[in-house]
């Protein structure tokens, strides 16, 4: 059992813990994950290691609420436990100095995502430029954390609520158009954002790296659910991944491949979400 | 008196119309009057064969004479002696090619059922409310860590806590029992058999780590410096294989191990009481003929396929399942498609696999397996609709440990080297067994090499001598 030690609801749809797994919080580097069961009935859902306090043993995730498992997650509460959290698991991001800028791109949760690997970019020594994208104004996290850090900090909304008017790849563009000396681009975020990031830097030939978050359930290289197609060959993202060179990965494919409970994780939705509304009633 | 005009006495199972509506045991198992007849068969040979079959050499003619007389205690006490997991093998051994092959009386008679008496005792304890915990030696000092909970692993666990080694057991699942528990359906190994053991294990001490990836959570240098002084990896297969052909990865297309494992460690079968889904459709292909495409497909049925399928190149009598399973199979209605291989998956816009494209062969010479080769047959592919899709053509090697581990080798196929008579690997204190080493093999064949492993591992915790 795992003990929950904080959360708080960082936006209306998703929610930060702090939780006690000291042999995760001391082993686990930027670009890993763990899986979690939240109880003997549960799904295994992965979900990345976006900070972790070694001396506390404690991990930070930021989860996402999209499905029952997530919903359930954002309804426990600090002394509350899960039943499994495994890992570090994935590889780590390979990080080191680079010639050239480091652009850190999010979209949504995925900004949780990458501030462990932007911050360690920074750490190696790397000029770091954020680019932080959401749907409203009222979703944006992190931003405070990536500006007491990074460089330069750029936030777009789809609806310009806040921040520029757009997509991560409205900002990224002029970046591009101007020649920055980018030496690395990585993206973490829905696999549509991080699509059309891929799709832009192709033709200025940047090397971008993107985390893939295919479904998975052991993720220890065992199933083979969590395959994914790059450069025409098949990996398995929790062994070989997550992070792959974004201009090779078969994106069509990995979307596709999301959707493939699409009916029955609305059920499970569905039936979740009426049991809880007849408790509170 | 041992009496061979006796026939051999035939199993209760569950019949077939009800049992593919549940996932309840198929074979229901001997009442004590059958196993006391059957065991009377046993002609107590002065050189029982049976023994030289079966790979941990149980005193099979003794055990048999104990059911004979009523004494079912004892018998399964003979038992244990050398096996951990009689309930277990006595459900899913290939006793047909072990130790029942090898019964005197299979020349003239059919041969003594010793699997089904081996798991009538295991069973009758549990009925009993009983739980016979082994003794164990006073405290050596000694720690190791045996990675992977299969029944390598577990063999390895026990043996070494019997002699007093302070063990602890690393899994990386949240339940221990490896492919018994994620693999095997409950219809043919009730999950609770194989919690029952490992609840054994612990109170003989052996301390159990789950949610531990070894390679990720800890190296195993790591766990040397931890306090460790031996280590046994029974890892057990990894990377499900697929063939390489167009559409593959399309939706609907599982590997054996995810289909398998999102029923039986997952439970999907009870979706959405359970929260992992899982979808058949009507029309469900198993690609395969050995025990893992048995369990795929029969799985299927009981998950409300109107029709499941296996796809096999090879014809009927190449196919590597058990007899057994392959009877039970054909009379649950599962449809056999021989000498046919899938060439490509056809999907709809979605992504979802729609058809499946299969080329008839014929047998040529015999290949480097005995076994012969199969031959395409140009010009004869042919379509048929499908809603699922499942490949259960085996598995390569996990190289979460042997990429994490210097100095230990591993083959062309990336399968761990260890030596055959005492698992020992090129990395000092480090030993291995089971699947990781041999490839997808047995229960009882990764418990034997965990027996030999406890042996050599005990000599060098004890002498110091690698
Ligand atoms: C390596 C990795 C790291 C991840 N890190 C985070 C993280 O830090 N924070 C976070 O909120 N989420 C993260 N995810 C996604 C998270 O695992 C899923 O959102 C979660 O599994 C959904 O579970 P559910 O039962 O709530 O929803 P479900 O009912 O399973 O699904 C609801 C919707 O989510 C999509 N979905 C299902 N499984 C996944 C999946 N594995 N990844 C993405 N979408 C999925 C489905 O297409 C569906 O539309 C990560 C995924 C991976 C593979
Ligand atoms: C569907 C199916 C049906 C079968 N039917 C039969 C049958 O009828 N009869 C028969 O005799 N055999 C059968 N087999 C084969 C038999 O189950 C295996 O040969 C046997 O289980 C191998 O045992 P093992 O100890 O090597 O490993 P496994 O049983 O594979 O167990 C290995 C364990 O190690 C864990 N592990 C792996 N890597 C790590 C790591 N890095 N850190 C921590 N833990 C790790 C795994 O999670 C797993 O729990 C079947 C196999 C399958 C898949
Ligand atoms: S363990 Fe297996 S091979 Fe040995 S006697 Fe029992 S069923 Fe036969
Ligand atoms: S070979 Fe057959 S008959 Fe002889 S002792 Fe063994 S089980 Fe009994
Ligand atoms: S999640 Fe099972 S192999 Fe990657």
């Amino acid at each position: 059992m795992f003990r929950i030690v904080e959360r708080q609801r960082v936006n209306p749809e998703v929610n930060r813990f702090v939780i006690e797994a000291s042999i995760i919080a001391q082993k686990r580097q930027p670009g890993q994950f763990v899986v979690f069961r939240l109880h003997e009935k549960g799904e295994r859902i992965p979900i990345t290691i976006a900070d972790a306090d070694a001396q506390a043993g404690t991990i930070t995730v930021y989860v996402q609420e999209l499905g029952k498992t997530t919903f359930q997650m954002g309804r426990m509460n600090a002394g509350d436990e899960i039943a499994d959290v495994i890992g570090p698991l994935g590889n780590p991001t390979p990080i080191e100095k680079l010639d050239g800028e480091v652009f850190a791109i999010a979209g949504g949760v995925g900004s949780a995502e990458v501030l462990p690997i932007a911050r360690k970019h920074k750490e190696a020594g790397n000029k770091v430029i954020a680019i932080l994208g959401y749907r409203s104004k009222d979703i944006v996290i992190l931003e405070e954390e990536f500006r007491s850090f990074a460089d330069e900090v750029y936030v777009t909304t789809d609806d310009g609520t806040y921040g520029r008017e757009g997509f991560v790849t409205t900002e990224l563009k002029d970046h591009l158009e101007k020649g920055r000396p980018i030496a690395e681009i990585i993206a973490v975020g829905p696999a549509i954002m991080m699509k059309a990031v891929c799709d832009l830097t192709r033709h200025y030939n940047i090397k971008t790296m993107v985390s893939l978050n295919s479904i998975m359930i052991d993720a220890t290289g065992m199933c083979g659910v969590c395959r994914v197609e790059v450069g025409g060959e098949t990996r398995y993202a929790c062994v070989h991944g997550p992070e792959f060179d974004g201009h090779k990965v078969n994106f069509d494919l990995l979307l596709k491949r999301l959707a493939s409970f699409k009916e029955e994780e609305k059920i499970s939705l569905e039936r979740y979400q009426a049991a809880v509304g007849a408790q509170d009633a | 008196m041992p009496d061979t005009k006796i026939p051999r006495q035939a199993m209760p199972k569950q019949r077939p119309k009800e049992r593919i509506r549940n996932f309840n045991e198929v074979a229901l198992g001997f009442s004590a009057e059958l196993a006391q007849k059957e065991a009377e068969r046993c002609i107590q040979c002065k050189k029982p064969f049976c023994i030289e079959g079966c790979p941990v050499e149980i005193d099979i003619p003794v055990f048999i004479e104990l059911v004979a007389e009523g004494d079912f205690e004892s018998a399964l006490a003979k038992i244990r002696e050398t096996n951990l997991l009689p309930g277990v093998c006595g459900r899913v051994c290939p006793q047909e090619e072990q130790c029942e092959i090898v019964c005197v009386l299979s020349k003239r008679f059919e041969p003594v059922a010793i699997g089904r008496l081996e798991r009538f005792v295991a069973d009758w304890e549990i009925r009993e409310g009983k739980m016979a915990v082994p003794e164990v030696a006073p405290p050596t000092g000694h720690k190791v860590a045996v990675v992977g909970s299969g029944p390598g692993g577990l063999t390895v666990a026990a043996d070494l806590a019997r002699l007093g080694h302070k063990v602890t057991l690393f899994e990386a699942l949240h339940k221990p029992g490896g492919v018994l528990v994620y693999g095997i359906p409950e219809f043919r190994l009730p999950k609770a058999i194989v919690a029952r053991e490992c609840e054994i294990l612990e109170k003989i001490g052996v301390e159990l780590k789950l949610d531990f990836v070894v390679g990720r959570t800890a190296t195993v240098d790591e766990l040397f410096e931890m306090g460790y002084e031996a280590c046994f990896l029974g890892l057990g297969a990894g990377l499900p294989w697929f063939m390489n052909i167009p559409g593959e990865n399309l939706v609907g297309v599982y590997s054996a191990n995810e289909y398998l494992t999102r029923i039986n460690l997952m439970k999907a079968y009870l979706f959405p009481e359970y929260d992992t889904p899982i979808r058949v459709g009507e029309r469900v292909i198993v690609i395969g003929g050995g025990n893992v495409a048995m369990d795929a497909v029969r799985s299927s049925l009981r998950l409300g396929a109107k029709e499941a399928h296996i796809i096999y190149r090879r014809s009927r009598k190449e196919m590597p399942a058990r007899d057994e399973e392959i009877e039970n199979a054909e009379d649950e209605g599962v449809i056999f498609n021989f000498l046919v291989n899938p060439v490509r998956y056809i999907g709809n816009e979605a992504g979802r696999v729609k058809q499946v494209e299969l080329l008839k062969m014929e047998l040529g010479e015999p290949d480097a397996s005995g076994r012969r080769r199969p031959v395409p047959i140009e010009g004869s592919e042919y379509k048929m609709d499908v809603d699922t899709v499942v490949v259960a053509i085996g598995n390569g090697a996990n190289p979460l440990v042997p990429s994490s581990t210097p100095g230990l080798e591993t083959n062309k196929w990336g399968y761990i080297v260890a030596d055959a008579e005492t698992g020992k690997t090129t990395k000092k204190a480090v030993w291995a067994g089971g699947d990781i080493v041999t490839g997808a093999a047995t229960v009882i064949l990764a418990m034997g090499a965990g027996r030999k492993a406890a042996r050599s591992m005990h000599e060098y915790l004890t002498t110091g001598k690698w």
